[in-house]
């Protein structure tokens, strides 16, 4: 088969009016056919959101929360002033960190502040002393760190936050996956639904399929004929679906800061042109399914 | 043109037809006839390959069927007009549309095959029904629109089985007129028929031989009609 290029889909689209008018319309399969295609391209709309926001929030977490680190140095009151300078010493020699510094008292009690209230006498009592490090691009390795300190600094705890960000970010995989395979499940499922409909349409219509066989219609031209109304329809209600499911999350309620996850449900800048892919995507499942049921269909006939 | 070569044929329980040869020369006029359930349709349904021979040979101009694809078949049956015994046409459209289908299936509908097929409708008397849609045609009307679907190609062959069945001895003869004016052209022409007073006539206008199935064989009937 020959490679089809633009003109071929125009005139594809466009269609050749005559071997449209050989097949009777039919009503109810053809808005059957329009309505699951408009539904399935909206569950698209939403798989594919989950997982573009779920691959952003991973990306996020791996990104931000890579790039700074806590140091804890718990020591007798006498000491945490020359176990810190220690600690902020080691940091600065180390290779991949950017900068290191030791957070002030106010900067400790408003991170207390919303456990404690604002009246926490910080200065009185054993709080650890904690040291912000922040990493270059290349990063440090932890592990080196950690034995340098335990030499050096034996009242400090590094807290590199790879502990309770790697479930995070392994399940913001996970969700971006299931997103994935809801958006194969979905297309596979209109395939199905396409193929049904169209078998159903092949099966109502053998009289006209017979007539057109016995004056000497070729099998490709009543294919066509088939073929071309299951995915035009396709596309349109696939188009129909994403401009719905498009809307539905704009008009998402976006809460800042509380709902974090459940607002990141979208898309950003360039992303919202990526729906735009699911209706011919629809169309050429719809064209491929078609073709292979009147085919197969066709085969059979005298 | 058509060719059989010790062709027989079963539908799985004995043989309907046996040891069948037959050529149907360029130009010539063929009657069948035999009595119902014989064989006609069958044997015709082999000539334009909607049945393969159990055993044997048909070959349509030149090939043998079995070696060809659908296209092939398709492409073969643009040179072969068939009036089916169950004539059976696209209901949703009018019986214009459908006389000139032939042609839509295989690019062909022109303007000046308009002009065509005007005149064609006039001759079968289906001018004023044109526009009808097929399930409110007459018996008669349907075997008329049916022959005009078959001729509108200018095929090289014409296979009509019972075309007449339907209709009044004054219009049979028009038909007849149609089909013995197209052999002139050079069609090949083979007529499945009961109709014997069908059959004299033609043999006045025409060099027409009568074919006859009986007992499985194709026998050539003599001049004892
Ligand atoms: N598709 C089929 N499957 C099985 N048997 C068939 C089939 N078509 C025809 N037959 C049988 O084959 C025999 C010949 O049928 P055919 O239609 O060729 O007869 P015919 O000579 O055209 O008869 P008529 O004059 O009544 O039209 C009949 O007994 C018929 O029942
Ligand atoms: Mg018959």
């Amino acid at each position: 088969m020959k490679r089809p290029d633009f003109t071929q889909v125009a005139e594809f689209v466009v269609g050749d009016a005559q071997a449209d008018r050989m097949v009777p319309p039919t009503g109810i399969t053809a808005r059957l056919t329009l309505l699951s295609a408009a539904a399935m391209a909206f569950l698209a709309v939403f798989a594919l959101a989950l997982s573009v926001a779920t691959g952003r929030m991973a990306e996020r977490w791996g990104d931000e929360l890579a790039r700074s680190s806590t140091l804890r140095i718990s020591a007798p009151a006498d000491q945490i002033d020359a176990q810190t300078q220690a600690a902020l010493r080691v940091l600065e020699q180390t290779p991949g960190i950017a900068s290191a510094r030791a957070l002030t008292d106010e900067e400790q009690r408003s991170l207390l502040e919303p456990w404690f209230g604002p009246d926490l006498p910080v200065e009185t009592l054993p709080i650890p002393q904690l040291i912000e490090v922040i990493e270059d691009g290349a990063g440090y390795d932890a592990q080196g760190l950690r034995l340098r300190l335990s030499a050096e600094v034996p009242g400090a705890v590094l807290d590199d936050h790879t502990r309770w960000r790697q479930p995070l970010v392994t399940a913001a995989g996970r969700l971006r996956l299931l997103g994935w395979v809801s958006i194969v499940l979905i297309f596979g499922t209109m395939a199905a639904m396409i193929t049904l409909a169209a078998n159903a349409a092949l099966a109502a219509n053998a009289q006209v399929i017979a007539v057109l066989r016995l004056v000497g219609a070729r099998d490709s031209y009543i294919a066509k004929a088939f073929v071309r109304r299951y995915t035009l329809r396709t596309l349109g209600g696939a188009a129909f679906g994403v401009v719905a499911g498009l809307v539905a999350i704009l008009l998402l309620p976006s809460a800042q800061t509380a709902g974090g996850f459940l607002t990141g449900l979208g898309f950003q800048g360039a992303g919202w042109l990526l729906p735009l892919v699911i209706p011919p995507l629809a169309a050429a499942v719809a064209f491929v399914a078609t073709h292979l049921a009147a085919t197969r269909t066709l085969k059979e006939l005298p | 043109m058509i060719e059989l070569e010790n062709v027989a044929m079963s539908y799985g329980g004995g043989e309907l037809l046996s040891d069948i040869s037959l050529q149907l020369a360029p130009g010539s006029f063929h009657f069948l006839t035999g009595p119902s359930g014989s064989g006609k349709t069958t044997f015709l349904k082999l000539c334009y390959a909607a049945l393969t021979p159990t055993s044997g040979q048909v070959r349509l101009f030149d090939r043998d069927v079995r070696a060809m694809d659908r296209d092939d078949i398709a492409l073969a049956r643009r040179r072969i007009g068939v009036v089916h015994q169950d004539v059976q046409f696209l209901d949703h459209l009018p019986v214009a549309d459908n006389v000139a289908l032939p042609l839509t299936v295989s690019g062909r509908d022109t303007l000046d095959e308009t002009v065509n097929l005007r005149e064609l409708l006039n001759w079968v008397g289906l001018k004023s029904r044109a526009d009808a849609l097929p399930p409110e045609l007459s018996g008669g009307e349907r075997q008329r629109a049916a022959l005009a679907r078959a001729v509108i190609m200018s095929p090289d062959v014409i296979l009509a089985d019972e075309p007449t069945g339907n209709i009044d001895w004054d219009m049979s003869q028009r038909l007849l007129q149609l089909l013995v004016e197209l052999n002139r052209m050079g069609k090949t022409i083979m007529i499945a028929t009961h109709d014997l007073n069908l059959i004299r006539a033609a043999k006045g206008q025409v060099q027409a031989r009568v074919l006859r199935i009986a007992g499985r064989r194709l026998q050539l009937a003599g001049a004892d009609l």
